[in-house]
C-alpha cells in the first residue's frame, strides 16, 4: 500500500510538461532560482530545476543518457563544464547573439559550454602585518620568505584544481608541482574549511595569507554576520600576476544537454541568462563579475579598483585538471 | 556453524516455512543489494593505474585517518553511551528521569551540522577565540586552543551525535535483563559494579555489538564531517578517485576495500561470539530496584550523564537558534512548510517500508537460517556503511538502465516513448534510503527477535499457530519495543539525509536536509540555522518517543514486588 501511495507521489512531481526548460543546476537554488522566476515571468516558458554537486549531476546525466529530462546544465566551475563535455553529455549551440556577447576565452571553443558570471581566485592579505609592495605573482608564493603564513583549503577543491591547472598548461607539470611543493611548505595549517575560513584565520592572525575566490570576501564584507564583516575590513584583496598574465579567472556557466527535447527554449533561456538584465542580477546576487564588459559590476567589487585578468582559453583549466591534482597528491596538498 | 537452537523450531522450520512468501523476500533482498552487490564486482575491473597513484601518495593517510576514526568513535561511544544507560536504568539521582529520554537527543542532530555548529562558535575567527583574544590582549599562537578541525575534533563531534545508537540499545537491553541474574550474582559476592561489569555488560553485549556497529558503520560512511574538517579519510578519498582523478571504477574498488572491512568486522565478531547465544535470562519479572545514589557518588553520576547531553545537544542547540533569530528575516519563509512536510514524507514512508521488509526478514531468517537467508542479510547490512552518494549511483545504475531497456523495447515494438519511469522519482529516492537504512531496522530486529527463546515458537506451534500467526500474536506483541526503535531510527536517519536525496530527486523537490546543505555550502552557517533546527526538532519527537517505549519496553513494568 506505501508502494503505492509513492508511486502515485512520483506521477505527482516526476514528469515535467513537455515545452518547460529542465534544469541540473549546480548553482544553489537561492542564487538561480529568481532569476529564472523573471524568465518565467517574461517568456511564459515554465522552468523546473533541480540542484546538487555538479560531479554527481553529470554522473546522473551521463547514467540517464538519451533519455535524461534535462535541458540545461548549470555549473559553477569551468573544470566541470568541461568533466561534462568530455562525459558525452552536451550538445553544441550556435548562437551569434551568445557568441556576441560572451568572450571567446570565456566559452568553449565548440560552444558546448557558455561562461554567465566571473570570479577570480586572488590573495587576500592582512592589513596590519603584510605590505602589498611585497605580493607580486602566485608563482612568488612558494617563495621562502611566507614560511607558516599561508592559509588555503584543501586540494579536493576545485578552484584549487583549476588554478594548479591553469598553471600546468603555462608552465608544464614539473616546473607546477615544484611550485606545488615550495606552497604546501609555507602553509601555516592544514588545508581545511572554505575561502571564508581561511579570510578568518587571516583575519585572526593565524596566516597573513590566504587563497580566495573574489565573491566569498565580497560576501563577506556585506555579511548579516559582524564578526565576518570586522574580519573582512582587517583584510584586502591583491590581485597577482598584474605585471605577467593576470589574475587566474574562473566562471559558471550553463550548457545545452545533448539529451534536450526543449533546444529552443534551453537556447532561448541561455540568451536570456547573457542579456543585460540577468547579468546585472547573476552576478551581483553573489557578487561576482558580469561577463559582458558592458554591465557593470557591483559597488564593492568596483572598489577594489581594475585589474588585468588572465586570459587564458578556460577550456585548458579543463583539459589539465586530472594532472593537477596527481601533482597535488604528489606534492601533499591535503 | 549455527547449530544452537536445535529441536522443535527445527520441525517448524521444514513444515511451515514455505508458506512464508519466502521467494518474495528473497527477490526483493536481491533487488535491494543490487547497488551494493555493482559495488562488490567492481574489484574485478582494471582502474589503469590508479590504485598505484593512491598507493604511492596518498592511501596509507585514507587507511590511517578513517581506522583513527573507527577506534577514537568506537572508544568514546562505549563510554557515553554504556555508562549512562546503566546508570539511569538501575539507580536514581536527581534529573535522572529527565536524562532518562534527554540522553537520546543528540541522535536528531545531524553530524555535519553539530560540526558546522561547533566549528562556528570555536574556530580561529570564532567568537570564543576572538573573546580569549580581545580580553587577555592575545596573538593567535600566544594562547592554546584545541583545533576543532582535526581528526580529534571529527572523532568528538561524531561521538557526540552516534553514542544514542549504543545507549539506546544497551538501555534496553538492561531494561529487559531479569533481576533475577543480577541478584544471583550479588548472593555470589560480586559488587553492584561486578554485577555491572561481570553480568550486566556481557548479557547486553549482542545490544552492544549491534549498537557499536551501527556507529562504526556511519562513521566510515561519514562525508560531511571529514570533509568540512579536510581530513582525508576513506569516503574523501573516493570522491576525490571518482571526481577529481576521474576514476569511477578505482572510487568504486575503495567504496569496496571499505565494505569487504565491515564484512570482516563482522565476522570476527561473529566468530569470536561463537555458539553462545544470548536469550532472555528469566521469565520472572520485577520492577527493576533503582538505588538511591548518594554523595559524591550522585553527583559523578550526574556529570558523567549530564556531559553528553550538554555537549551533544543542549549547546549546538541553543548555538543554532540564536543563529536562526539573527537571520530570521533573510529566510525564505513561503517554502517553509513545503519543506517540512517533504522531509516528514519521506521519512515515515522509507521507516513504514524499512520495518515491514526488516521484519520479514529477519524472521525468514529466524525460521531457516541457511546460508542464502543469512547471506543475503549480511550483503543487505553493508548497506549503511557506504557513504549515501556511492549508493545514489549504485541505485542510479540499474534504474536508468531498467528505464532505457524498457523505453526502447517499447519504441521497437508498439512505437511508444515511455522515457524515464523510475529515474528522477521519489520511488528511487526511497529504495536508496532503503539499500543504506534497512540495516537499521534489521540490526535492532535481528538484536530483538534473538532474545525471545526458541521454545516460545515452539509453544506457538503446538498452540497450533502458523509462521505468520506466531510472528503476529507472539513475537511482535513481545518485541514492540524494538519494531518502535528499528521504525524511529530508520524515520530519524531519513530526516537527516542529504546526499542520496540530492542526487536522485525529482525536480522542484526540496528537503531541510538539502536546503540546509545548500546554505551552508555557500559558507553561510548562520542562515543555514533555521532549517537546521527544523530538521532537529522533527527529530526530537520521534526521539522521545523512542526513549518512553523503551522504558515501558520491560516485560512486567507493571508488576509490583
Amino acid at each position: 500500500m506505501v508502494r503505492k501511495l509513492s508511486l502515485v507521489l512520483l506521477a505527482a512531481c516526476s514528469m515535467p510538461a513537455l515545452a518547460d526548460v529542465n534544469i541540473y543546476s549546480a548553482r544553489q537554488e537561492n542564487l538561480i532560482k529568481p532569476i529564472l522566476d523573471t524568465f518565467t515571468e517574461r517568456t511564459g516558458v515554465k522552468v523546473n530545476l533541480v540542484t546538487g554537486a555538479a560531479d554527481e549531476l553529470i554522473q546522473r546525466l551521463t547514467l540517464e543518457g538519451a533519455n535524461s529530462p534535462a535541458d540545461l546544465l548549470i555549473a559553477e566551475d569551468v573544470g566541470r563544464l568541461y568533466r561534462a563535455k568530455q562525459a558525452g553529455v552536451l550538445q553544441a549551440v550556435k548562437s551569434s547573439t551568445i557568441n556576441d556577447i560572451i568572450p571567446a576565452q570565456y566559452r568553449d571553443s565548440e560552444g558546448f559550454w557558455f561562461g554567465l558570471s566571473l570570479r577570480s581566485r586572488v590573495i587576500i592579505y592582512d592589513k596590519a602585518r603584510v605590505n602589498p609592495a611585497d605580493l607580486s605573482t602566485y608563482a612568488d608564493l612558494a617563495d621562502p620568505k611566507w614560511d607558516n603564513k599561508i592559509c588555503v583549503r584543501s586540494s579536493s577543491n576545485i578552484y584549487n584544481q583549476s588554478l594548479v591547472a591553469s598553471m600546468v598548461s603555462r608552465n608544464g607539470v614539473a616546473a607546477t608541482e615544484a611550485w606545488v611543493t615550495g606552497l604546501v611548505a609555507n602553509f601555516a595549517r592544514n588545508p581545511q574549511g572554505g575561502d571564508r575560513e581561511q579570510i578568518s584565520a587571516v583575519a585572526a592572525g593565524q596566516c597573513e595569507l590566504a587563497i580566495s575566490n573574489t565573491y566569498y570576501y565580497g560576501g563577506m564584507l556585506n555579511s548579516t554576520n559582524a564578526a565576518e564583516r570586522t574580519a573582512a575590513q582587517a583584510v584586502a584583496v591583491f590581485f597577482p600576476d598584474q605585471n605577467g598574465n593576470g589574475a587566474h579567472m574562473n566562471v559558471s556557466g550553463a550548457a545545452v544537454t545533448r539529451a534536450a527535447r526543449n533546444v529552443d527554449e534551453a537556447v532561448q533561456l541561455l540568451e536570456f541568462l547573457a542579456g543585460e538584465e540577468a547579468q546585472a542580477w547573476y552576478a551581483e546576487v553573489n557578487n561576482e563579475f558580469p561577463v559582458r564588459s558592458d554591465v557593470a559590476a557591483s559597488e564593492v567589487l568596483q572598489s577594489w579598483g581594475t585589474f588585468k585578468a588572465d586570459n587564458i582559453a578556460l577550456e585548458q583549466l579543463g583539459i589539465h585538471n586530472a594532472e593537477a591534482v596527481r601533482l597535488m597528491d604528489r606534492a601533499g596538498w591535503q | 556453524m549455527d547449530k544452537a537452537p536445535e529441536g522443535a523450531l527445527s520441525s517448524l522450520k521444514t513444515g511451515f516455512s514455505n508458506r512464508l512468501p519466502t521467494l518474495g523476500i528473497l527477490l526483493l533482498c536481491l533487488l535491494l543489494s543490487v547497488p551494493v552487490l555493482t559495488i562488490l564486482a567492481s574489484v574485478t575491473n582494471s582502474s589503469d593505474g590508479v590504485w598505484q597513484h593512491l598507493y604511492d601518495t596518498v592511501l596509507g593517510d585514507y587507511v590511517t585517518h578513517s581506522l583513527t576514526l573507527l577506534v577514537g568513535v568506537g572508544l568514546m561511544v562505549l563510554v557515553l553511551g554504556i555508562g549512562p544507560a546503566w546508570l539511569v536504568t538501575m539507580t536514581r539521582f536527581p534529573g535522572s528521569r529527565i536524562l532518562e529520554w534527554a540522553l537520546v537527543l543528540p541522535l536528531a542532530m545531524p553530524a555535519y551540522i553539530i560540526a558546522y555548529t561547533y566549528t562556528g562558535m570555536l574556530d580561529v575567527g570564532g567568537p570564543l577565540q576572538l573573546w580569549i583574544r580581545e580580553t587577555f590582549e592575545l596573538r593567535f599562537g600566544e594562547y592554546w586552543f584545541p583545533q576543532i578541525r582535526s581528526l580529534n575534533g571529527a572523532v568528538v563531534m561524531l561521538s557526540l551525535v552516534l553514542y544514542p545508537y549504543v545507549y539506546l540499545l544497551s538501555r534496553m537491553a538492561f531494561i529487559e535483563q531479569s533481576v533475577c541474574v543480577l541478584e544471583v550474582s550479588r548472593t555470589l559476592g560480586a559488587t553492584p559494579f561486578q554485577a555491572f561489569t561481570r553480568v550486566a555488560i556481557p548479557l547486553a553485549r549482542p545490544a552492544i555489538i549491534a549498537g557499536l556497529s551501527l556507529v562504526l558503520m556511519e562513521t566510515l560512511a561519514d562525508y560531511g564531517t571529514v570533509q568540512y574538517f579536510g581530513i582525508s579519510a576513506f569516503t574523501t578519498g573516493i570522491f576525490r578517485t571518482w571526481f577529481g582523478l576521474g576514476s569511477i571504477t578505482a572510487a568504486a574498488q575503495l567504496a569496496a576495500v571499505l565494505m569487504i572491512f565491515i564484512l570482516f568486522l563482522i565476522l570476527a565478531e561473529h566468530w569470536s561470539r561463537q555458539k553462545a547465544r544470548y536469550h532472555h535470562t528469566s521469565n520472572k519479572y520485577t520492577r527493576l530496584p533503582q538505588i538511591e545514589l548518594t554523595g559524591w557518588k550522585r553527583a559523578g553520576a550526574m556529570t558523567y550523564c549530564i556531559l553528553p547531553v550538554l555537549l551533544g545537544f543542549v549547546i549546538p542547540f541553543v548555538q543554532l537558534s540564536m543563529w536562526a533569530v539573527d537571520t530570521w528575516h533573510l529566510i525564505d519563509k513561503e517554502s517553509f512548510l513545503t519543506l517540512f512536510f517533504n522531509s516528514l514524507e519521506l521519512a515515515s514512508i522509507t521507516a513504514v517500508i524499512a520495518l515491514l521488509l526488516g521484519l520479514f526478514i529477519t524472521y525468514s531468517k529466524r525460521l531457516r537460517p541457511t546460508l542464502a537467508t543469512r547471506g543475503m542479510v549480511r550483503i543487505l547490512g553493508l548497506g549503511y556503511a557506504i557513504p549515501g552518494t556511492v549508493i545514489a549511483v549504485g541505485v542510479l545504475i540499474p534504474f536508468a538502465w531498467f528505464d532505457n531497456t524498457v523505453d526502447a523495447w517499447m519504441r521497437e515494438h508498439f512505437d511508444i516513448a515511455t522515457g524515464l519511469l523510475l529515474s528522477g522519482t521519489l520511488v528511487a529516492v526511497v529504495f536508496a534510503y532503503l539499500v543504506r537504512f534497512l540495516p537499521v531496522s534489521l540490526n535492532t530486529l535481528d538484536a530483538g527477535l534473538g532474545k525471545i527463546k526458541p521454545t516460545m515458537d515452539d509453544v506457538g506451534r503446538s498452540m497450533g499457530l502458523k509462521p505468520l500467526q506466531i510472528l503476529r500474536r507472539v513475537h511482535v506483541p513481545i518485541m514492540r519495543g524494538s519494531l518502535l526503535t528499528a521504525s524511529l531510527l530508520v524515520f530519524v536517519d531519513v530526516l537527516k539525509e542529504l546526499p542520496a536525496t540530492l542526487i536522485l530527486r525529482p525536480f522542484n523537490f526540496n528537503t531541510l536536509a538539502i536546503r540546509t546543505y545548500e546554505l551552508a555550502n555557500q559558507e553561510r552557517l548562520a542562515e543555514a540555522s533555521s532549517t537546521a533546527l527544523m530538521i532537529v526538532l522533527a527529530g526530537i519527537i520521534p526521539v522521545i518517543i523512542l526513549s518512553q517505549t523503551i522504558s515501558r519496553s520491560r516485560p512486567g513494568h507493571d508488576a509490583r514486588t
